[in-house]
C-alpha cells in the first residue's frame, strides 16, 4: 500500500467534510452574521430531502441538486417567517434558531421516524495505491471543491454577487443606491440554506440521514468558520484545509478520538496566536 | 394520559399511547379494583429513541393484554409514561417521582448504562423494584433489579464458537463503541476467540458521534483479518456498514455482531449494504417459531405498524411479562413479596422460554444464531437453548449476599 | 416605581433600595417555607432548578456585567461536578472536594482567562474558544473507557459517567448525610446568596469598573483602569460559580456524566439566560425554572416528540418577548405604572 497515497486519500476526505458542512455556514454566519444554530438541521434536511426524492424514483445525480432546491426553499421561508424580524438582535437569533433546531429534529422523527436512512450511490469501490475506498468519496470530495468554486465564482464575477457582498458591508448604502436589500438578504439566506441542503444530500450515501445528526456537525461548522476569520470563503477554505489535514493524518496513524481532540486542540492554539482568525490581518473581503 | 386503541393506533407515529382505557377495565370487571402502578421511563425523545419506540409500545401492549384478561390478581395494571428526552437528570427525576408521588409497584426501563446507574440507587433509597430491559455489559447485582436482555457471557459463548470453528474466522478484529459495553463485550470477544485458538488482531474503540470510518477502513485493509466483530452503537457507526460495504466488501472479510439488529440496524440499510452479517440475539422477527409469528401478529395489530420489532421492542413485553408472572407467583405487587418470588420465574415468550436466573437476577434465555439475507430478512442458522448469564454468575449471588448492589467488573485474564 | 425595577434591570451599580431588599426577604421566606407543602418529589424537581441556575447566573454575570459570552460555562460546571465525585469517593469525607468542586475550577478559569484575556481574545473568539474547550473535555472524558483510567479508586469510566457520586456529609459530623429536603435547603440557601452576592459586587468599585468596560473598555482603560485585570477577576468568578453549580448537581443526583461539558448543555445555558432575560441577575433564574419545568412536564404529557412542541415555544417565544421575560415584564409594569403619570406631565 503506497503510505502517502493513504494518507493524501484521508486529508482530502477530512477536508471534504470539513467544507460541506461549514460552507453554508460561511454565507449565513459569515457573510450575514446570522448565528444559525439550526444550521446542522439544515444538513439533516438536505439528507431527507435526498431521500426522499429517490424514494419517488429520482436517480442520486438529480436527488442531490434537488434536495439543494428544497432546502433553499425552506431557508427562504424561514428567512421570510422568522429571521427577517431578529436582524440584528444577535440573542433573539440564537433563541429562535435553536427552537427552529429543536423544532426540524421533532417534526422529522414524527414524520420519518428516529432511524438513519440512506439511498446508495452503488458506485463500488475504486484502489488507490493498493486501498480500495469508495468511488462516491471521491464524487464527495470533487463536489465540495465545485461547491467552493461555484460560489467564489458567483460572489466574485457576478453583478448579483457585487450586490450581495456590497449590501452585507453597508445596508444602508446599498438601500439609498436602490437595491431592495430585504430582498438580497432573503436571497443570501436562501443560497447559504441551499449550499447546506446540498452538503447534507452528498452525504447520505455514505453518512445517511437521521433526525439528529445535526448535533454532530454543527459545533465543527462553527470552528471552521469562526476561526476562518473575516474572510468568510478563504477563511473556511484555509480552515478547512488546516483541519482536515490534521484529522485525517492523526485519525488515521493513531485514532479518530486524537484525531478529533487534535482539531479542537489546534482551534485553541490558532485563535490564541491569530485572536482575529486565520484571515484576520488581511484586508476585508471575500 | 389515556386514550382509546383507535387514538393509539393514530397516535403511534409519533404520539404517546396508552394503555388500559376504561372500556377495556370495566369489560373486564377491573374498574373499581384498586390498580397496580407500573412506571415505564424510557426516551421516546432525543438520540436514544431508535431503541425506545417499540419497546414503549410493547411494554403498553403486554400491560392491556393482562388487563383485557381479567388482570394481575384481580386488579388493574395501571401503566404510567414517562419520556426522559435522553437526558440522564430527567432519568432521576422522573424515578424518584414515580415512587414517591405515583407509589408505582415497579419501574421499568432504561436504555443505556448510565441511565440504569441513576436509577438503580434511587429504587435502593425508595425500596422500590426496577426492571431494566435491555441487553448490556453485565455485572448488576442487586435484588431491587432484574435485567432481562442479554449479557455478553450469554451472547458469545453461543456466538463465537460459531464464527471461529464453523465458518473459519481465525484472525478477528473488533470494533466496539467507546463505552462500557463496548469494551467489557470486546474483552469477553477476546477471551473467546482466544480460547477456541483464534487470533485477535486489534481492538478498536469508535466514540459514538464518529462517522467518518475512512480511516478504520484503510486499517481495516492493513490487517486482513477473517471477521471483523463489530459492538458499534447508534446512528453514527451506522455508516460503517455503508462504508465497509462500498470498499472491502463482506465476500473478502466476514462481519459478524453482538449489536447488529438490536436497534433494527438492517433496516436502515440496503439490502446488500447488510446481507451476510452473522448476529445472535434473543429474539429477532424471522424466527419463524409460532410464538414469534403470533406476538409478531398481535403487535402488528396493536400498533397499526407492520416493520420489524427486533429485540429492543420484544424485551420490553418480555419484561412486563416476567415482573407480572413473579407478582401472580407472590400473590402481591409490593417489591418485597416480588423480589422473593423471582427465582425460577418462567414465561414462554416470543423468543422461547425465559427464566429468571435467582442467584443474580438476570434472565435465562435462548440465543439465536442468524444470518442476514438477501432480503432485509434474517435465516436462521441455530438456536442455543437456555444459555445462563454465565459472566454475571461468577461474580454475584444474591442468595448468599442479598445485600449486594455492586455493579461487578468480571475480571477476565 | 422606575426605580424599583431598575434594581432587577440592566446592573447599573446603583445601591439596590429597600424594595429590592424587602423582595429578597420574602423570596427567602417563600423558598424557605416551600418544604411545608411540596412533597419530596418536588423538592426534588426545585432544587435541580436552584442548582442549574446557579450556572446560568455564572454565565449572565460575565455576559450581562462584563459583556463577555463564554459558550463554554460547562467546562467548569462539569470539572466541578467531577473534581468533587472523584475526590469524595476516594477520601470519603465530603467537606474538602466541595471546596475544590468550587476552587479547582476557579484555577481552571483563572488559567484559561490568563491565555485568553491576556491574548486579547474578543468577542465570538472568546465564545467559540470556550466552546472548543468544553467540547475538548467532553471528548476527553468520554474517552476515558477503558479501565486504565484511574484516579485513586476510581474509574473515570467515560461515556456512561461516574453514578453512586456520596452524598453531602454534614462537615462537623460525617455520619450524617443530606437527604433531598436538606439539599433543596443548601441549593436554595446558595442561589440566593449567590444572586445577593453578585447583586451587591456591582455596587462595588470593582462592580463598576465591570459595568464600564461593558459599556465602553476604551474609555475605562483611558481612565487609567487595566481593563484585563478586571475581565480575568470577573471571569474567574464566574468559574468558581459554575464549579459550584457542578459540584450541587453531583451531589443532587447522584452521578456526574460527560454530557455535563456537552454542547447540548452548555446550549441550554445560554437557551435559560436568554428566556429569562440576560439584563438581569433574577432573568436567568426564571428562566432556569420555566424551561426545566416545560420539559419535565412534556414529558409526562404524551405530546410525541417532546423537542417538536418545545422548539415551536421557543420561536413563538422570541417573537413575543424582545428582551427576554424579567426585563419585558419589567417594563410592561413599569409602564402600567409609570404611564399615567407620564400622561399628566404631556398635558
Amino acid at each position: 500500500m503506497d503510505t502517502l497515497l493513504v494518507y493524501a486519500y484521508q486529508v482530502a476526505f477530512s477536508f471534504s467534510i470539513f467544507i460541506l458542512i461549514s460552507l453554508g455556514l460561511a454565507v449565513i454566519f459569515g457573510m450575514m452574521k446570522v448565528i444559525n444554530l439550526a444550521q446542522g438541521e439544515f444538513i439533516m434536511l438536505g439528507a431527507y430531502a435526498c431521500v426522499v426524492c429517490s424514494a419517488v424514483g429520482l436517480p442520486l445525480w438529480l436527488a442531490v441538486p434537488l434536495a439543494g432546491v428544497i432546502v433553499g426553499a425552506i431557508g427562504i421561508l424561514v428567512e421570510r417567517t422568522v429571521i427577517r424580524f431578529l436582524y440584528g438582535r444577535v440573542l433573539d437569533t440564537l433563541l429562535a434558531t435553536w427552537g427552529l433546531s429543536l423544532f426540524l429534529v421533532g417534526i422529522v422523527t414524527t414524520i420519518a421516524g428516529p432511524q438513519s436512512q440512506s439511498v446508495p450511490a452503488d458506485l463500488g469501490g475504486v484502489s488507490l495505491g493498493g486501498l480500495q475506498v469508495p468511488a462516491y468519496s471521491l464524487v464527495m470530495i470533487g463536489g465540495a471543491c465545485a461547491m467552493l468554486l461555484g460560489t467564489y465564482a458567483l460572489w466574485r464575477f457576478t453583478s448579483l454577487g457585487l450586490i450581495v457582498r456590497g449590501t452585507m458591508q453597508n445596508p444602508e448604502m446599498a438601500r439609498a443606491l436602490g437595491t431592495n436589500t430585504s430582498m438580497i438578504y432573503m436571497f443570501t439566506f436562501g443560497f447559504g440554506s441551499a449550499l447546506t441542503g446540498l452538503a447534507g444530500a452528498l452525504l447520505v450515501p455514505l453518512f445517511g440521514a437521521a433526525p439528529t445528526m445535526g448535533l454532530f456537525y454543527i459545533a465543527k461548522a462553527f470552528i471552521a468558520v469562526i476561526s476562518g476569520g473575516p474572510w468568510p470563503l478563504l477563511g473556511t477554505l484555509s480552515a478547512s484545509s488546516l483541519y482536515g489535514t490534521i484529522d485525517g493524518v492523526i485519525s488515521y496513524a493513531f485514532s479518530s478520538v486524537l484525531g478529533e481532540i487534535a482539531v479542537l486542540l489546534v482551534a485553541i492554539v490558532m485563535l490564541r496566536l491569530l485572536p482575529q482568525g486565520i484571515t484576520g490581518r488581511l484586508r476585508k473581503g471575500l | 394520559m389515556k386514550l382509546s386503541r383507535r387514538q393509539f393506533t393514530k397516535l403511534a407515529g409519533g404520539g404517546l399511547a396508552f394503555a388500559s382505557l376504561p372500556l377495556t377495565l370495566s369489560k373486564a370487571g377491573l374498574a373499581s379494583e384498586e390498580p397496580i402502578k407500573v412506571a415505564n421511563i424510557l426516551d421516546q425523545t432525543g438520540g436514544l429513541n431508535i431503541y425506545s419506540l417499540k419497546q414503549m409500545k410493547a411494554v403498553a401492549m403486554a400491560v392491556d393484554e393482562i388487563n383485557a384478561a381479567g388482570g394481575l390478581l384481580g386488579r388493574p395494571i395501571e401503566l404510567i409514561f414517562y419520556d426522559a428526552q435522553s437526558n440522564n437528570q430527567l432519568y432521576s427525576q422522573y424515578a424518584t417521582q414515580a415512587l414517591l408521588r405515583d407509589q408505582v409497584h415497579a419501574i421499568h426501563g432504561g436504555v443505556t448504562s448510565s441511565s440504569r446507574e441513576v436509577i438503580r440507587p434511587i429504587v435502593q433509597r425508595f425500596q422500590g423494584f426496577y426492571v431494566y430491559n435491555s441487553l448490556y455489559e453485565g455485572g448488576v447485582c442487586d435484588r431491587r433489579h432484574l435485567s432481562t436482555g442479554m449479557v455478553p457471557g450469554q451472547q458469545l459463548d453461543a456466538l463465537v464458537p460459531y464464527v471461529v470453528n464453523e465458518l473459519g474466522g481465525k484472525k478477528g478484529y473488533i470494533l466496539a463503541a467507546d463505552y462500557n459495553y463496548g469494551h467489557i463485550t470486546s474483552k469477553w470477544l477476546q477471551k473467546y476467540i482466544r480460547d477456541l485458538g483464534g487470533e485477535d488482531l486489534a481492538v478498536e474503540f469508535i466514540p459514538l458521534d464518529v462517522s467518518n470510518f475512512a480511516p478504520v477502513i484503510a486499517r481495516l485493509q492493513d490487517a486482513k483479518p477473517d471477521v471483523v466483530w463489530s459492538a458499534l452503537v447508534g446512528a453514527a457507526h451506522m455508516s460503517f456498514y455503508r462504508q465497509f460495504h462500498a470498499t472491502i466488501g463482506k465476500d473478502n472479510m466476514m462481519l459478524a455482531s453482538t449489536t447488529y439488529s438490536i436497534g433494527r440496524e438492517h433496516v436502515e440499510l440496503t439490502p446488500e449494504e447488510g446481507e451476510g452479517i452473522v448476529i445472535a440475539t434473543s429474539f429477532y422477527d424471522g424466527l419463524g417459531t409460532p410464538a414469534a409469528e403470533d406476538f409478531i401478529q398481535r403487535f402488528h395489530d396493536y400498533t397499526g405498524e407492520t416493520d420489524y420489532i427486533g429485540e429492543y421492542g420484544e424485551s420490553g413485553y418480555r419484561g412486563l411479562a416476567l415482573w407480572a408472572e413473579a407478582v401472580r407467583r407472590a400473590g402481591s405487587p409490593e417489591p418485597e413479596a416480588v423480589m422473593d418470588a423471582l427465582g425460577g420465574t418462567a414465561v414462554e415468550g416470543a423468543g422461547g422460554l425465559y427464566t429468571i436466573d435467582g442467584q443474580t437476577n438476570h434472565t435465562t434465555m435462548n440465543i439465536h444464531i442468524a444470518v442476514q439475507d438477501a432480503d432485509r430478512g434474517f435465516q436462521a442458522i441455530r438456536t442455543f437453548e437456555q444459555q445462563p448469564p454465565v459472566d454475571t454468575q461468577l461474580v454475584c449471588n444474591l442468595y448468599e449476599n442479598p445485600n449486594d448492589t455492586t455493579q461487578y467488573v468480571v475480571e477476565i485474564d | 416605581m422606575q426605580r424599583l425595577f431598575s434594581d432587577f434591570r440592566r446592573p447599573s451599580g446603583q445601591r439596590p433600595g429597600a424594595i429590592w431588599w424587602s423582595f429578597i426577604a420574602v423570596a427567602t421566606v417563600v423558598v424557605f417555607a416551600l418544604p411545608q407543602v411540596l412533597d419530596l418529589a418536588q423538592l426534588l424537581d426545585l432544587s435541580v432548578v436552584f442548582v442549574l441556575a446557579l450556572l446560568a447566573l455564572s454565565m449572565s454575570f460575565l455576559w450581562g456585567y462584563v459583556g463577555i459570552l463564554s459558550f463554554g460555562q460547562t467546562a467548569f460546571f462539569g470539572l466541578g461536578g467531577y473534581v468533587y465525585a472523584v475526590a469524595a469517593m476516594n477520601w470519603g469525607d465530603t467537606t474538602l472536594p466541595f471546596l475544590l468542586g468550587i476552587l479547582v475550577p476557579l484555577a481552571f478559569a483563572a488559567l484559561l482567562g490568563v491565555f485568553m484575556v491576556y491574548g486579547k481574545i474578543s468577542d465570538i473568539y472568546f465564545s467559540v474558544m470556550t466552546l472548543v474547550i468544553t467540547l475538548i473535555l467532553n471528548k476527553a472524558m468520554r474517552a476515558t473507557s477503558g479501565d486504565q483510567y484511574v484516579i485513586g479508586d476510581v474509574r473515570l469510566n467515560g461515556q456512561n459517567g461516574i453514578p453512586g457520586v456520596p452524598p453531602l456529609q454534614v462537615p462537623w459530623n460525617p455520619t450524617v448525610t443530606l437527604f433531598i429536603d436538606h439539599v433543596y435547603y443548601l441549593s436554595a440557601a446558595l442561589i440566593v446568596l449567590v444572586y445577593v452576592g453578585l447583586r451587591l459586587l456591582l455596587t462595588t468599585s470593582f462592580g463598576r469598573v465591570l459595568v464600564g468596560i461593558r459599556e465602553n473598555e476604551r474609555r475605562i482603560e483611558l481612565l487609567g483602569y487595566d481593563a484585563r485585570r478586571y475581565k480575568f477577576a470577573a471571569f474567574a468568578l464566574s468559574g468558581g460559580v459554575a464549579g459550584l453549580s457542578g459540584t450541587m448537581f453531583a451531589i443532587w443526583g447522584n452521578f456526574v456524566a460527560p454530557e455535563m461539558f456537552g454542547l447540548g448543555q452548555a446550549a441550554e445555558v445560554i437557551i435559560w439566560v436568554i428566556v429569562g432575560g440576560k439584563s438581569t441577575l433574577i432573568g436567568p433564574i426564571v428562566g432556569t425554572g420555566i424551561i426545566q419545568y416545560l420539559t419535565s412536564w412534556l414529558g409526562t404529557q404524551g405530546v410525541g416528540q417532546v423537542t417538536l412542541v418545545l422548539g415551536v415555544v421557543l420561536v413563538v417565544f422570541v417573537l413575543l418577548f424582545k428582551e427576554g421575560l424579567v426585563p419585558t415584564l419589567g417594563s410592561l409594569i413599569a409602564r402600567l405604572f409609570g404611564g399615567r403619570r407620564k400622561q399628566g406631565e404631556a398635558e
